[in-house]
């Protein structure tokens, strides 16, 4: 039989040059970290002194960075936040089911299909096009417009508009991904007795996701911001929250106070959607030195 | 003939082997045509694999050699002719496709292993998925196959952390994980490095000696005379030239098989 592939590796210490190399790799390293903290200090102080310095600054501090009005409405803005996060929560899971089946269709090829896939494709052509803003009206008072449904609170229609648009471009990229993944792993998976749809869903969407995950990451970020636009259909998110407060108060602050949640709440993806950008880019960079 | 009498006759068939006891061949073409476009590949190819049997076939390259393999394993579909897997034609539109397939067992030249699944779900993943196993069954049937071929230390490794050698190895183990009746392997060492196809022909090897059934392709002319029970060259669609390696390969008859064995090294 062949012999074991797993033969242990002693390590061995590492030689003088080594050492040396290592050594000067760790100073540079210091060095450059020094670098960038001097040149950002600099950078941040030269901004803060410039606008610091504008004719309107005290007048503007007043109106959009107000401690007490943030205080006194971040309740409120919180609250109308947590709103933003249970739609983003729904919406994606409509978007994860809604976006596969569409990316699926249209990735069909037998000419039975011919109709189905005609239709997913003229949605995602249509609903790419379209503003999420028009989508959000159109959803948002022609449905219930209709009639036809009971009187639902303004953020369903509005986690409805959002994935009806964010499916079309997701759709998109799961179609990509899917398309990257070679033929030869179709071939592998039939020949072992898989069907089609074992096929597509234990071989191809996986590793179509793997391809695509920064891309779709993209996506929710943008998608994560977008949820405030239900606002404009009267849902009281974190967005409208703000409004109703800067309506009371006469002060901006409360929306500088929802901006800055916004960011917060999708900063950890943001970071994360990066790494995972490197790591695939360092994969596929193996064996290369430059 | 009309779908109807040829059921008949398979029927037939099936009764008159179980009759007489004489085992029908693992795997009959008959007859086999395959056009791509206007370019005829396979121009009536007859083929008989009995069990425990081991068929080299050798040709140019672009002589439909892998085209033949795909056509046993219903990946390309055929113009015409008939494909019997254990007396039954499986060449017939009404059987179920990927039942027959998964009697069937493939490596190709590309080690084709799911770079999104480990060593062990590669080689489970029919087993499971197909043919309904236990994921402890499979996986404790996998570790063993691994084991056997020395990479058991590799099981939850994924395919990327392993030579290319190793990475056919698992992509055998993978195929015979759940007993196919037949082996197809095309061209299982050409993507190797020179140091890792004796590693896989051992394997090979080992399997013919277990008393596998096995229809391959190959490069490898010594390993074809070590390995094969006949030999078959195919040469411009047609088989011209068949018989034990030790004939076909020293006395050659056909003048397309004289000059390709003259330009490849054995
Ligand atoms: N899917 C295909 N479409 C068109 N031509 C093909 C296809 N597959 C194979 N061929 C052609 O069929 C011929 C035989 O190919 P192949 O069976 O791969 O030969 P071999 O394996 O002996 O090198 C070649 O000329 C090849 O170009
Ligand atoms: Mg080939």
């Amino acid at each position: 039989m062949t012999a074991g592939d797993g033969a242990a590796v002693v390590a061995a210490p590492p030689s003088q040059i080594e050492v040396e190399r290592r050594l000067y790799r760790s100073r540079r390293g210091r060095q450059s970290i020094l670098v960038s903290i001097v040149s950002t200090v600099v950078v941040v102080a030269l901004v803060w002194v410039g606008v610091v310095n504008t004719p309107g600054w005290a007048t503007v501090q007043q109106s959009f960075f107000d401690p007490g009005v943030a205080v006194d409405t971040f309740p409120s803005i919180l609250q109308g936040l947590w709103l933003n996060v249970r739609i983003l929560f729904f919406a994606s899971i409509g978007v994860a089911i809604f976006a596969t089946l569409l990316a699926v269709i249209r990735g069909l090829r037998s000419p039975v299909f011919f109709p189905l896939r005609v239709v997913a494709t003229g949605y995602t052509d249509l609903f790419r096009g379209l503003p999420l803003i028009i989508v959000l009206y159109l959803v948002g008072y022609g449905i219930p417009g209709l009639g036809i449904f009971p009187r639902l609170p303004a953020e369903v229609w509005g986690t409805v508009a959002i994935i009806v648009t964010y499916s079309s471009y997701v759709a998109e990229v799961l179609r990509a991904g899917m398309e990257a993944v070679h033929p030869s792993q179709r071939l592998a998976a039939r020949s072992l007795g898989l069907s089609h749809a074992q096929t597509l869903r234990l071989v191809v969407l996986p590793q179509g996701l793997r391809k695509v995950t920064p891309a779709l990451m993209n996506d929710f970020v943008s998608m994560q911001k977008d949820v405030g636009l239900v606002s404009i259909l009267g849902a009281v998110d974190a967005v409208r929250a703000a409004n109703i407060a800067q309506a009371e108060t006469f002060n901006f602050t409360p929306y500088f106070v929802a901006g800055l949640l916004f960011v917060l709440i999708s900063l950890p993806l943001i970071r994360l959607t990066d790494g995972l950008a490197r790591r695939q880019q360092r994969r596929e960079q193996i064996g290369g030195a430059v | 003939m009309s779908p109807d009498t040829q059921s008949h006759q398979n029927q037939s068939r099936d009764d008159q082997t179980s009759a007489s006891s004489t085992p029908a061949p693992v795997l009959e073409l008959r007859g086999i045509r395959k056009s791509f476009g206007d370019v005829a590949v396979l121009r009536g190819i007859d083929l008989t694999l009995h069990a425990h049997e081991v068929i080299v076939v050798i040709g140019a390259s672009g002589s439909g050699k892998s085209t033949l393999l795909k056509t046993a394993n219903l990946l390309e579909s055929i113009d015409d002719g008939q494909i019997l897997l254990q007396g039954a034609d499986i060449s017939d539109p009404r059987i179920d496709v990927d039942r027959t397939r998964s009697r069937i067992g493939v490596v190709f030249q590309q080690f084709n292993l799911f770079p999104h699944l480990t060593v062990l779900a590669n080689v489970t993943l029919a087993a499971r998925k197909v043919h309904g196993v236990a994921k402890p069954a499979a996986e404790t049937e996998a570790r063993r196959l691994l084991e056997r071929v020395g990479l058991g230390s590799f099981a939850s490794s994924y395919p990327d952390r392993l030579s290319g050698g190793q990475q056919q190895r698992v992509a055998i183990v993978r195929a015979i994980a759940t007993n196919p009746e037949l082996l197809l392997l095309d061209e299982v060492t050409s993507a190797l490095d020179p140091l890792l196809v004796g590693e896989v022909l051992d394997l090979v090897t080992e399997l013919k000696e277990q008393g596998s059934t096995i229809l391959m392709t190959t490069h490898e002319m010594s390993f074809a005379r070590k390995v094969a029970d006949r030999i078959v060259f195919l040469h411009l669609g047609e088989v011209v030239e068949e018989g034990p390696p030790a004939e076909l390969l020293d006395s050659p008859r056909h003048p397309a098989l004289k000059e390709f064995l003259s330009r490849v090294s054995h």
